[in-house]
C-alpha cells in the first residue's frame, strides 16, 4: 500500500501492536473514568467493613481459627460479587458503548480490524478488573496476617488463581452481551442480572425438579472459588434429606474450571462474530 | 506510481424494504478533491459508510485503492484517512492521546508522532486544549479534535462527511483552508456548502434518493446544467428611487429588476459571465450611486437546483 501513499508515512501496521495500541488507550480511559473509581470505592468499603467486623466483634469461627476459614469468610464470601460487578461495569457496555456513544466512528473507520478492537479492549477491561480483585486479595491478607500470623493456606492462592479465571469468563460473557445491544444500560443491567439472579435460579430449580447436574452454568462453575476454601472440600452430589431438604450439587475443581474455559471459548467467538456483523446505523 | 482512487460498483444499502443507496456506480481517480452533494437523506453518508467499514453493502463493493473494504478494511484503508459524521471520542482521553492513538493504530512512525500531533492540533488551532479531557468538550471542539484526526498520517485518501458540522464560521473556514492545502491526494468530500465545494473542489458527484444523478467537473456541470443565468444584488449608497429601478432594468441582457429594499435591487440576467462583467461596468458608469455587486448565485448552485428536484 505503501506505493500509494502521498509520501509513504502510512505503513502496515502488525495486528498484534494495534491490540495493544487498543488496550493500552482504553485502559487509560477506563483508569480515568469515574467507574473505576467507584468500583475502587466499592471494594474499599467492603473491606473497611469486614476488616471492621473482625476486629470490633471479633467472631471466635472465623478469627480465632483455623485460618481456612478466615479467608473463607473473608474472601469466599465476596469475591464473586466483586468479580461480577466489575465484569459488569468494565465490559457490560464496552461494545454497546462504541454504538450508543459514537465512540466507534472515530476508532472503526481505521485501517484496523475489528478483533483488534475487541481484544483490546477485552485487556483492558480485565486489566482493570485484576487491579480491583488485587486490591481486594491485598485487604483480606492484610487482615489474615494480622490474626494467622506467617499461616497463609495455599487454598487461599488457588481460589485466586479460580476468580482470576472466572473475571476472563466473566468478562468474555459481559463482552458478548455488549456486542449484542446497543444501548449500554440494557446490556449492564441483562449481564448483571443474568449472573447475579437468572443462572443461581436456574441452577437451584434444575437441580430441585428436573433433578440434574447444572454443569451448563458458569454460577455453578464458580462455587470453586469459595468452596475450595472449605475444609474438607464439599460433596459434589449431596442427595435430599428429610421432607423439605432439597439436593445439592457442587462443581468440582476440574469441572468448574472446565465450565469456565467452555464460557470463555464459546461466549468469546460469539462476541467476536457479533460486533463484525454489527452496523454502525443511526 | 498508482493513482489513488475510490470504486463503487453496484453498490447498494437497504433498510427493510428502503433503498438508501441503490446500485451505485462511481469511480473516482487521481490527486484532486470531489464534492459529494445531495439533499438530506440522499444516501451521501450512507455510501461513505460503506467505503469506511462501519455498514456492509447490501450488494455491490466499495474500493478503496482497488481493494475491497468489506473483504479486507485494514488493507483497504491503509492510506485512508476518514471522519464520518461527528465521531466522539474516549471522554477520559485527551486530544493529544485520542491523537496518540490513531498514530500508533495508523503506523505513523514513533518519531513523527509528536510533531504531526502538533502541526494537527496547529491546525485546528486546539493547542489550547490538548491537554485537557475531551469529555467536558463542546461539539464543535470536538469536532475540530476529529478533523485534526485525519491530518496525522499521509494518506492518499481522504474521506470527508460534512467535516465542518458544528463549527464557527471561522472554524468553517479554516477546515475549507485545510482541505484546499491537503492536495495531492485524492478527497472526497460531501457538504452542503456549495460555496464551500465551489472553492476548494474540481468535480462534484450528486446523489439522489441513493441514485447517483451526475459525476463530472464542476466546469462541465455548471455548464450543462446550470444555462447561463445570474443573478446578483446591487447596493446602492442612498435610496434608489423608481426611476432608477427602470433604468437598471433596461440595461441589455437583464431579465428581472427587483427593489428588495430602498437601497437594494436584485438582478436576474442573462449571458453568463460576458453579460456579467458588462453589466457590472454600466452599473458603475450609470452615477446612480451604485456602491456594490455581489453575485447571489454560483452555477453549482442553480445546477444543484436543476438536478435536484423538491422532493425528500
Ligand atoms: N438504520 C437505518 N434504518 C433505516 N433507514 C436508514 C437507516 N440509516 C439511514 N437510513 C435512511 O437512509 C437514507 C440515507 O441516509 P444518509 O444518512 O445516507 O443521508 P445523507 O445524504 O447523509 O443526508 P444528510 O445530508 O442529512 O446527512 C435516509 O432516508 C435515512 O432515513
Ligand atoms: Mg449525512
Amino acid at each position: 500500500m505503501s506505493s500509494i501513499a502521498a509520501d509513504g508515512l502510512d505503513v502496515r501496521v502488525s495486528t498484534f501492536s494495534q491490540v495493544q495500541t487498543v488496550a493500552k488507550y482504553s485502559f487509560q480511559n477506563y483508569f480515568r473514568a469515574r467507574r473505576f473509581y467507584a468500583m475502587l470505592v466499592i471494594v474499599a468499603l467492603i473491606g473497611g467493613l469486614l476488616t471492621f467486623a473482625f476486629a470490633y466483634f471479633r467472631p471466635a469461627g472465623i478469627v480465632q481459627g483455623p485460618a481456612l476459614g478466615f479467608y473463607g469468610a473473608g474472601w469466599g464470601s465476596f469475591v464473586t460479587l466483586i468479580a461480577i460487578l466489575s465484569a459488569a461495569l468494565f465490559g457490560g457496555d464496552a461494545i454497546s458503548s462504541e454504538f450508543q456513544n459514537r465512540t466507534g466512528y472515530f476508532l472503526v473507520p481505521n485501517p484496523v480490524r475489528r478483533s483488534a478492537i475487541y481484544v483490546g479492549k477485552w485487556i483492558a477491561a480485565l486489566a482493570a478488573s485484576v487491579i480491583i480483585l488485587v486490591l481486594y486479595a491485598g485487604i483480606v491478607l492484610l487482615n489474615g496476617l494480622y490474626y494467622f500470623p506467617g499461616n497463609v493456606p495455599v487454598q487461599f492462592g488457588e481460589s485466586i488463581v479460580f476468580a482470576f479465571v472466572f473475571i476472563v469468563a466473566a468478562l468474555a460473557f459481559m463482552f458478548a452481551f455488549s456486542a449484542l445491544f446497543k444501548s449500554a444500560a440494557i446490556s449492564i443491567m441483562m449481564g448483571v442480572i443474568l449472573l447475579l439472579i437468572v443462572f443461581n435460579v436456574i441452577d437451584t430449580v434444575a437441580t430441585v425438579l428436573a433433578k440434574i447436574e447444572p454443569w451448563y452454568s458458569i454460577t455453578y462453575a464458580d462455587g470453586i472459588i469459595a468452596n475450595v476454601l472449605m475444609n474438607p472440600f464439599p460433596a459434589h452430589f449431596t442427595p435430599a434429606s428429610g421432607k423439605f431438604g432439597i439436593p445439592t450439587y457442587v462443581a468440582t475443581i476440574p469441572e468448574g474450571l472446565t465450565i469456565m474455559a467452555v464460557y470463555f471459548v464459546v461466549t468469546a467467538i460469539v462476541g467476536l462474530w457479533l460486533f463484525e456483523k454489527k452496523e454502525f446505523t443511526s | 506510481m498508482a493513482e489513488p482512487s475510490l470504486e463503487a460498483t453496484g453498490l447498494t444499502k437497504s433498510y427493510g424494504t428502503f433503498t438508501a443507496v441503490s446500485n451505485l456506480n462511481l469511480k473516482i481517480e487521481g490527486r484532486k478533491c470531489v464534492g459529494f452533494l445531495g439533499p438530506n437523506g440522499a444516501g451521501k453518508t450512507t455510501t461513505m459508510k460503506m467505503f469506511t467499514g462501519l455498514i456492509s453493502p447490501t450488494q455491490g463493493r466499495a474500493l478503496v485503492n482497488g481493494v475491497d473494504v468489506r473483504a479486507d478494511k485494514k488493507k483497504a484503508l491503509a492510506s485512508c484517512a476518514t471522519l464520518i459524521e461527528t465521531p466522539e471520542i474516549y471522554p477520559a482521553l485527551t486530544p493529544r492521546s485520542a491523537l496518540m492513538m490513531l498514530s500508533e493504530l495508523r503506523g505513523v512512525p514513533k518519531e513523527e508522532r509528536m510533531k504531526r500531533i502538533d502541526e494537527a492540533l496547529g491546525k485546528v488551532k486546539m493547542q489550547e486544549w490538548e491537554d485537557k479531557k475531551v469529555g467536558s468538550f463542546s461539539k464543535g471542539m470536538k469536532q475540530r479534535v476529529n478533523v485534526a484526526s485525519t491530518l496525522l498520517s499521509d494518506p492518499a485518501v481522504i474521506i470527508l462527511d460534512e467535516p465542518s458540522t458544528g463549527l464557527d464560521p471561522r472554524g468553517m473556514s479554516e477546515v475549507r483552508d485545510i482541505v484546499k492545502s491537503l492536495g495531492n491526494r485524492l478527497v472526497f468530500m460531501s457538504s452542503h456548502l456549495l460555496g464551500e465545494v465551489t472553492d476548494v473542489c474540481e468535480e462534484v458527484a450528486m446523489i439522489d434518493h441513493g441514485k447517483l444523478l451526475v459525476y463530472d467537473s464542476i466546469d462541465n456541470v455548471t455548464a450543462k446544467f446550470a444555462g447561463d443565468g445570474g443573478a446578483a444584488e446591487i447596493g446602492f449608497s442612498r435610496d434608489a428611487d423608481d426611476s432608477v429601478v427602470a433604468r437598471v432594468s433596461k440595461l441589455d441582457g437583464l431579465e428581472k429588476a427587483v427593489r428588495t429594499d430602498p437601497r437594494h435591487v436584485t438582478v436576474r440576467f442573462k449571458g453568463g459571465l460576458p453579460t456579467q462583467e458588462r453589466l457590472f461596468s454600466q452599473l458603475a458608469g450609470m452615477n446612480v450611486g451604485v456602491v456594490s455587486f455581489r453575485e447571489t448565485s454560483t452555477g453549482l448552485e442553480d445546477a444543484y437546483l436543476k438536478l435536484i428536484k423538491e422532493t425528500l
